[in-house]
């Protein structure tokens, strides 16, 4: 267990710093001029040319990335070309909310998802199961974007149950958390009926119900329990899912999260923030990944770490 | 649409200059507006800076002309200069030595009164490299510029602090534009002892003289500001506070404006919705509408064949069917025909510019050697109405015979390619055009057509370089006497007369303003469309509910 961890953290590391020299050179080789955005309009060249040398972005790349790393290890993620404020600064204030985002998004998914896919596996086959599974299937299609302003437009201004975007309550929290919920509740939803209908097959459920025991408690105590630790050991995988969305959804309902942050920089060309934002969400990735495989083996004794 | 009254300029700065410094009559801030209130303004991205020697986008401009000030500023809504923290001026009779008397008693937010020195200081902050000020070039005809600029010195010999309430500017050459440049923000006076102590964060929490202060900031969710007891402009703010909610979505912004929640989108009515506003005479009765100190254009790389070719360049003129571009936008626009917007002083009311003629431009083009047209490329911003109008500029142009491919890329991705001599035939503007830094004739023409803005990584993507306009918009720049400002327009307007016969752009429109405000905002029109504060002057506007 030990060394299977050290193994894993040496190889999530080296996934970072390659992750890092990607995004580094990706930038670098961007054919737009950071110091150009940053400069404006009405700068002289020499200013432009000041401005370079004082960023260090007058040097080659290998020298750019090398500063970047050694400043990274200590903790350094630079300062935004266009806010002047310390990266760090900038991603530790959003980073709260995106985390409690990300907590709303998973119960949603869990919530809608799970409950959705047991109720299709015991009717299987019926009209039931497959409007469920259609919906499902919406849910993971549909784009967030329109999601997200259709139930704006419904339960906010229409209805007004909920605020019209912002921060702040936990009526703020539904909205984007169902937005981010409905794509992952869709895959969950296929993943439980799919589980669900495999340990009602088990010889174990005949058994159960030949001794007579009532339907609530087969599918309650004795098949649900097996059916749901495959699946919510997925979470851990989901982060990745989720990097993807908060980008759109923080947008749509002005939720002030790291991935509006990243949203705004990859506009304005801000490359210390798009690479801050990067490093963290593939951090979060990695250590998602991590932990889903750590845990895989309490829930399901068969999985053995080597 | 305001017009510029260029006489009236002239009068004003005349009186000043005599030593009339009571006639600013303290702008008339009306008695019976009753202070008090708070309203909400909503954008869409964080707010970058509020140091005014690095803030340089539209949003961070107003929000630094209230927190800060300058020795000059604008009457509001208007692009007529006034003197705001200094007293008066003169100007000597060559041009070349501004002395400024300063306000008494002006204090910044810590309760410091502000003198002189802190002008002294400002200045030589805003020139010094390791600010890495984007506005440093404005100060260029500063004495010392260049030593400071070039890190030998560290204070602009051409500042001189006469005494606690006057300070002296010498200039390597006259300079008719110094007033504004002295109104910019980057000229903005800041206290030493809150920048020394807040070094590279001084912009998170930024200290002026200005109307408002800040009294809260929250990372990328809001900012706050309040008003300013001790500010010296007696009766100014209106307002006790603003709150400027930050990462609301131009759509969001509008159905909360619809439920009261917030009284000004600040990044506008979204385009989506536009008519949809426009044809509700409720919503409709709440918009501002005003001209705006832009022109947007297509350039033609004048070193590049054929564009080399001034005949080909007219062409193109006489192609694009203007009036079209401007319905596509819901006619939130009007057709250009010279570089300079209508409310900029020195606009050519007479010039009639290129009229659109197919057939006309058919001939020209044949006559330039190109019967059958060429290929080309057009290259344009990828957002939101830019596609669809270099599309409309494609039609148009196919209509000659020129067969131009669409390069829609990421703004910055445009501005390299145009100021790469090799990089774009033909750019559309749009989203990328010129604003102007402050309401003078001449900041449409240095960086954007000048042969200064012809160098590798500059803005002049025409490329086009006339050093015999150089030399005239020199000396247009040199006539510094207020009494003269008339003639110099006439100069300027001259220039850029000269510059359309040689059509190294095709204007297509000066984009007009619409400012969404809430019932409850009052205040004169002009301050929700004013030139110089995006989208409306903090400082002067009130709330209804509380009168």
């Amino acid at each position: 267990m030990i060394a299977y961890l050290g193994r894993r953290l040496i190889q999530s590391l080296l996934i970072l710093l390659g992750v890092s020299l990607i995004t580094f050179a990706l930038l670098y080789l961007l054919p737009a001029d950071p110091v150009r955005q940053i400069a404006g309009r009405s700068a002289t060249p020499e200013t432009v040319e000041n401005i370079r040398r004082q960023l260090g972005l007058d040097q080659p790349f290998i020298v750019q990335y090398w500063h970047y790393l050694a400043r990274l290890l200590g903790g350094d993620l630079g300062r935004s070309y266009i806010q002047r404020s310390e990266v760090t600064e900038l991603i530790v204030s959003r980073l709260p909310a995106s985390l409690l985002l990300m907590v709303g998004a998973i119960l949603c998914e869990l919530a809608i998802g799970l409950t959705m896919g047991l109720i299709a596996a015991v009717r299987r086959g019926t009209a039931t199961d497959q409007t469920l599974m259609v919906a499902s299937f919406v849910g993971v299609s549909a784009p967030q974007f329109v999601v997200g302003l259709l139930l704006l437009y419904v339960f906010a201004v229409r209805l007004g149950w909920f605020p019209i975007g912002g921060y702040g309550s936990w009526r703020h929290l539904v909205l984007p958390s169902l937005t981010m919920g409905i794509l992952g509740a869709g895959w969950y939803a296929r993943m439980m009926r799919s589980s669900m209908i495999d340990v009602l097959r088990q010889d174990y459920m005949r058994t159960a119900r030949a001794k007579g025991l009532a339907r609530g408690a087969i599918l309650f105590r004795h098949a649900l329990p097996n059916a749901i630790l495959p699946v919510v050991a997925m979470i851990g995988i989901d982060v990745g899912v989720f990097m993807g969305g908060i980008v759109v959804v923080e947008s749509v309902f002005g939720w002030p999260g790291i991935g509006q942050l990243a949203w705004q920089a990859i506009q304005r060309v801000d490359i210390p923030i798009i690479m801050g934002v990067t490093l963290v969400s593939a951090f979060a990735i990695v250590l998602g990944n991590l932990l889903a495989d750590i845990i895989a083996p309490f829930i399901d004794p068969r999985i053995k770490l080597r | 649409m305001r017009r510029f009254l260029a006489s009236t300029v002239a009068a004003s700065a005349l009186a000043l200059m005599l030593g009339m410094a009571s006639a600013r009559a303290d702008d008339a801030v009306d008695p019976n507006i009753k202070q008090g209130g708070a309203i909400t303004i909503t954008y869409k991205d964080d707010v970058a800076t509020l140091d005014p020697a690095i803030g340089y986008d539209w949003q961070n401009w107003s929000m630094i002309k209230s927190l800060f000030d300058g020795l000059m500023d604008y009457e509001p809504g208007t692009t007529k200069l006034k003197p705001d923290l200094a007293e008066s001026y003169e100007i000597s009779p060559d041009g070349k030595t501004f002395t400024f008397k300063l306000r008494h008693g002006v204090k910044f937010h810590n309760g410091r009164e502000m003198t002189a020195d802190d002008v002294k200081y400002s200045l030589d902050r805003v020139t010094n490299p390791k600010t890495q000020s984007p506005g440093a070039g404005f100060f260029g005809s500063i004495k010392g510029y260049d030593d400071v600029a070039a890190g030998k010195a560290q204070s602009l010999s051409g500042v001189t602090v006469v005494d606690p309430y006057t300070i002296k500017f010498e200039l390597v050459r006259p300079d008719a534009t110094f007033l504004h440049v002295m109104a910019i923000n980057f000229s903005h006076v800041v206290p030493k002892e809150e920048v020394e102590k807040y070094g590279a964060d001084f912009g998170k929490h930024p200290v002026g003289t200005g109307a408002f202060k800040l009294a809260e900031w929250t990372l990328g969710q809001r900012i706050v500001f309040e008003r300013n007891a001790d500010y010296w402009h007696k009766g100014l703010p209106h307002l006790d506070k603003i709150t400027f909610e930050i990462g609301q979505e131009p759509i969001v912004a509008l159905l909360r404006l619809q439920k009261g929640e917030i009284d000004v989108p600040g990044d506008g009515i979204p385009p989506a919705k536009f008519q949809e506003v426009m044809s509700d005479p409720e919503q409709k009765a709440r918009v501002v509408v005003g001209g705006q100190l832009h022109t947007g254009y297509i350039t033609m790389n004048t070193t590049m064949a054929p564009f080399d070719n001034v005949k080909v360049r007219q062409a193109v003129n006489m192609a694009i069917n203007k009036d079209r571009i401007v319905q596509m936008i819901n006619n939130r626009a009007v057709p250009a025909n010279q570089p300079l917007p209508p409310s900029m002083p020195g606009y050519d009311k007479a010039f009639k510019g290129y009229a659109y003629d197919v057939a006309k431009a058919k001939a020209l083009l044949a006559e330039a050697g190109h019967p059958d047209g060429f290929e080309t490329q057009l290259f344009a911003m990828n957002t939101d109405p830019n596609p669809r109008i270099a599309q409309a500029i494609q039609q148009d142009l196919a209509a000659i015979g020129i067969k131009a491919s669409i390069q829609s890329l990421a703004q910055a991705n445009v501005i390299a390619a145009g100021g790469d001599k090799a990089g774009a035939p033909m750019i559309w503007s749009g989203g990328m055009a010129w604003i102007a830094d402050f309401p003078d004739p001449s900041n449409f023409y240095g960086p954007i057509l000048g042969c200064a803005g012809a160098v590798p990584g500059g803005w002049n993507w025409s490329w086009y370089c006339n050093k015999d306009l150089d030399a005239k918009a020199a000396e247009a720049d040199s006539v510094v006497d207020p009494a003269k400002s008339a003639d110099r327009e006439k100069m300027w307007s001259a220039i850029y007369d000269k510059i359309m016969e040689d059509a190294p752009w095709a204007p297509v429109f000066n984009e007009q303003r619409f400012t969404l405000k809430s019932a409850r905002m009052g205040g004169a029109d002009n301050l929700y469309v004013d030139p110089v504060h995006i989208p409306i002057n903090y400082d002067n506007v009130y709330v209804k509910d509380v009168q």
